[in-house]
C-alpha cells in the first residue's frame, strides 16, 4: 500500500516536471518569435565569423523530415555560417545528400581546403556523418595504423611510439575518409541532450547545445543559439 | 533548503545541529525511494569544474577551492551510493592540466597523494561504503610516488563492490582511444605470431584476402582495450559550472547518455543539482532503451 502511494508519488513529480516544460516550450516559442521578428535588437548583428564550423546532429528518426532538415541548412547559410557537418547515426542525411544539396542555394559539398577556398565567398560547404565516421572510422584507422607499423617493422625498425601518435590517427581518418575539421558548436535536434555518436575523435572541445526535437525547429531559437556562442 | 544541505566535512558538535542533520538526511532518504520507483542510472560520469573559479570568488587559496571541490566530491557520491548508482567516474586530471603552472600542478598532485591516504583510513567513505577506487588513465605520466600510491589504493580497494569509483587521472579520450588502438594492433600481431608458429610457415602463403579481413581490427577489439572496459554504459554524464563542452572526458562513451550541465560551480554543486538529473535521466530513459535496442 505505501509503495503504491510512493509510486503515485512518484507519477506526481513527473507530471509536474512535464508541465514545467511545457510552460517552458511556450516561454521559448514566444521568445523565438520576439528574436525572428526583429524585436529583440541584440540579435540583429550577430558576429557569426567566430563559428568556423557548426556541427548539427539530428537524432535519425527526426532525419527523415528532410523538409525541415533543408530549411534548416538553408538558414544557417543565411546566417552566414561557412562550414557546417551534418550528422544522424544511421546516415539517412547521408543517403539524402543529393536531395538536400539540390534544394539549397549557395551551398556545396565538403572537400578538403575549403576553409581557404571558400573565404571571403557567400558559399557555405555542407559535410556530411554518420555512424560510420565514429567508431567504424577508428577501426578503419586503426587498420591502417597496423599496416604501417608492420611494413616499419619489415624494414627492421621498432618504431612503435612513432605510429602511435594523435596526429597519426588524425592523418589516418583523413585517409578513411572521415577526417574534418573539430567542431566549435553542436547543436542537437533530438529528443534529448546527447551528441548520438558523433565522432569522438572530432568532439574534444566542443560546445554542446540541445535544441529540441527537430519538428519545433524555429529560425529564433537557432538564431539565439548561435548568438550565444558568439559572446563566449 | 540549502543552507541545510551546505557541504561541509566538519562536524556539528551541537545537539540542534546533530537533530537537523537527521532530519535532512531523513527527508533526503525519503527523496531517494521516491526517485527509486523510476529507473536508477548505474553509472554516473562527472566533470568537476569549477574549483579555481569557486576559489577566487570567496578569497580563498587554490588549494582551497580544490579541498572545497573533494568536500562535495564525498556527498555527491554519499548520494550515488543511497540511490544505488553502482558505478562514478570523475575527471580527476586532465592530461592538458599539465600544461597549467607547475605550482599549481604539484598542489594538485599533493592533494591527491594526501586524499588517497584519507580515503584509505578505516572511518572514511570508502571503507564504510565499500568503494572500490579504480584508476583510470596514462598511469605512466604520473611521478612515481603518485603512481605506488594509485597502484596501492587500487589494491587494498579491490575487494569492494558497493559501489566502483572510476578516477581519471591523468585521463583525455583521445590518449584512451589511441592506447585503445595501439593495443589492439599488438593483440593482432600477437595473435597472427601465434597462428603461423601453429599452422607452419607454408600455411600462411595460402591465406586468402577473406581470412586477411578477419583479422583486421574491428570496433570490437578496441573497445575491448579501451581504459574505461572496466565499467558499463554510462548513463548520465554532469559537468558543473555551466560550461557545455566535453573537454575531451568520454567522448567515446557518451553516445547514448544524458548530458546535463548545471550552472553551479564544482563545490556548490547540490542534492538538487543530483536529483534533477536522475529525474530528468528518467524522462529520456525509454528513448535511450530504445537506442540500445537498435543496436
Amino acid at each position: 500500500m505505501s509503495s503504491l502511494a510512493i509510486h503515485l508519488l512518484w507519477l506526481l513529480i513527473h507530471l509536474v516536471i512535464s508541465i514545467f516544460f511545457f510552460v517552458l516550450k511556450i516561454a521559448n516559442v514566444l521568445e523565438s518569435y520576439l528574436i525572428s521578428s526583429g524585436f529583440l535588437k541584440k540579435y540583429e548583428s550577430i558576429n557569426v565569423g567566430k563559428l568556423r564550423y557548426l556541427a548539427v546532429v539530428v537524432d535519425s528518426e527526426d532525419a527523415l523530415q528532410i523538409n525541415k532538415v533543408i530549411k534548416l541548412v538553408q538558414w544557417l547559410a543565411d546566417i552566414g555560417v561557412k562550414h557546417v557537418c551534418l550528422y544522424d547515426n544511421e546516415g539517412i542525411l547521408k543517403k539524402s545528400k543529393d536531395i538536400i544539396l539540390k534544394n539549397l542555394s549557395c551551398v556545396k559539398l565538403f572537400e578538403e581546403g575549403d576553409e581557404q577556398s571558400l573565404r571571403g565567398k557567400k558559399t557555405m560547404s555542407l559535410e556530411f556523418a554518420s555512424q560510420s565516421d565514429g567508431k567504424e572510422a577508428l577501426a578503419k584507422a586503426a587498420n591502417l595504423l597496423l599496416k604501417k607499423h608492420l611494413k616499419l617493422r619489415s624494414l627492421g625498425e621498432n618504431q612503435e611510439e612513432k605510429i602511435f601518435t594523435e596526429a597519426h590517427m588524425t592523418e589516418a581518418l583523413r585517409a578513411v575518409g572521415s577526417g574534418g575539421p573539430e567542431p566549435d558548436l553542436l547543436l542537437v535536434y533530438g529528443p534529448v541532450r546527447c551528441h548520438l555518436g558523433f565522432p569522438a575523435w572530432r568532439l574534444r572541445y566542443t560546445e554542446i547545445v540541445h535544441m529540441g526535437p527537430l519538428k519545433s525547429l524555429k529560425y529564433g531559437s537557432l538564431l539565439k543559439a548561435i548568438y550565444k556562442f558568439t559572446l563566449g | 533548503m540549502r543552507f541545510f544541505l551546505r557541504k561541509t566535512m566538519e562536524t556539528e558538535s551541537s545537539v540542534t545541529g546533530g537533530y537537523r542533520r537527521r532530519f535532512t538526511g531523513f527527508l533526503r532518504k525519503c527523496m531517494f525511494s521516491v526517485l527509486s520507483m523510476g529507473p536508477v542510472p548505474n553509472h554516473i560520469a562527472f566533470i568537476m569544474d569549477g574549483n579555481r573559479r569557486y576559489a577566487k570568488k570567496r578569497n580563498l587559496q587554490l588549494g582551497e577551492g580544490h579541498r572545497a571541490g573533494f568536500a562535495s566530491l564525498m556527498w555527491i557520491l554519499g548520494y550515488c551510493y543511497e540511490l544505488g548508482v553502482k558505478y562514478v567516474t570523475i575527471y580527476a586530471f586532465s592530461i592538458d592540466n599539465f600544461k597549467r603552472r607547475p605550482n599549481e600542478v604539484q598542489v594538485l598532485m599533493d592533494l591527491m597523494l594526501e586524499k588517497i591516504d584519507e580515503l584509505l583510513k578505516e572511518e572514511s567513505l570508502v571503507r564504510q561504503y565499500g568503494i572500490q577506487l579504480y584508476f583510470i588513465g596514462n598511469l605512466k605520466l604520473l611521478s612515481d610516488n603518485v603512481r605506488e600510491a594509485v597502484e596501492r589504493a587500487m589494491e587494498i580497494t579491490a575487494k569492494n563492490n558497493k559501489l566502483v569509483l572510476l578516477i581519471c587521472v591523468p585521463y583525455t579520450s583521445t590518449d584512451e582511444i589511441l592506447h585503445a588502438v595501439e593495443e589492439s594492433c599488438q593483440d593482432k600481431l600477437d595473435h597472427s605470431q601465434a597462428v603461423k608458429q601453429t599452422n607452419g610457415s607454408t600455411d600462411h602463403c595460402n591465406q586468402t584476402s577473406q581470412e586477411d579481413h578477419e583479422h583486421d581490427i574491428k570496433v570490437v577489439d578496441i573497445e575491448k582495450r579501451m581504459y574505461m572496459a572496466a565499467a558499463p554504459d554510462l548513463d548520465i554524464l554532469i559537468r558543473s559550472s555551466g560550461e557545455t563542452r566535453l573537454s575531451n572526458f568520454l567522448l567515446y562513451q557518451s553516445d547514448k547518455c544524458q548530458l546535463y550541465s548545471p550552472a553551479a560551480l564544482w563545490p556548490e554543486l547540490g542534492l538538487w543539482h543530483f536529483v534533477w538529473a536522475v529525474l530528468s535521466y528518467q524522462r529520456s530513459y525509454s528513448y535511450f532503451e530504445k537506442k540500445r535496442k537498435q543496436l
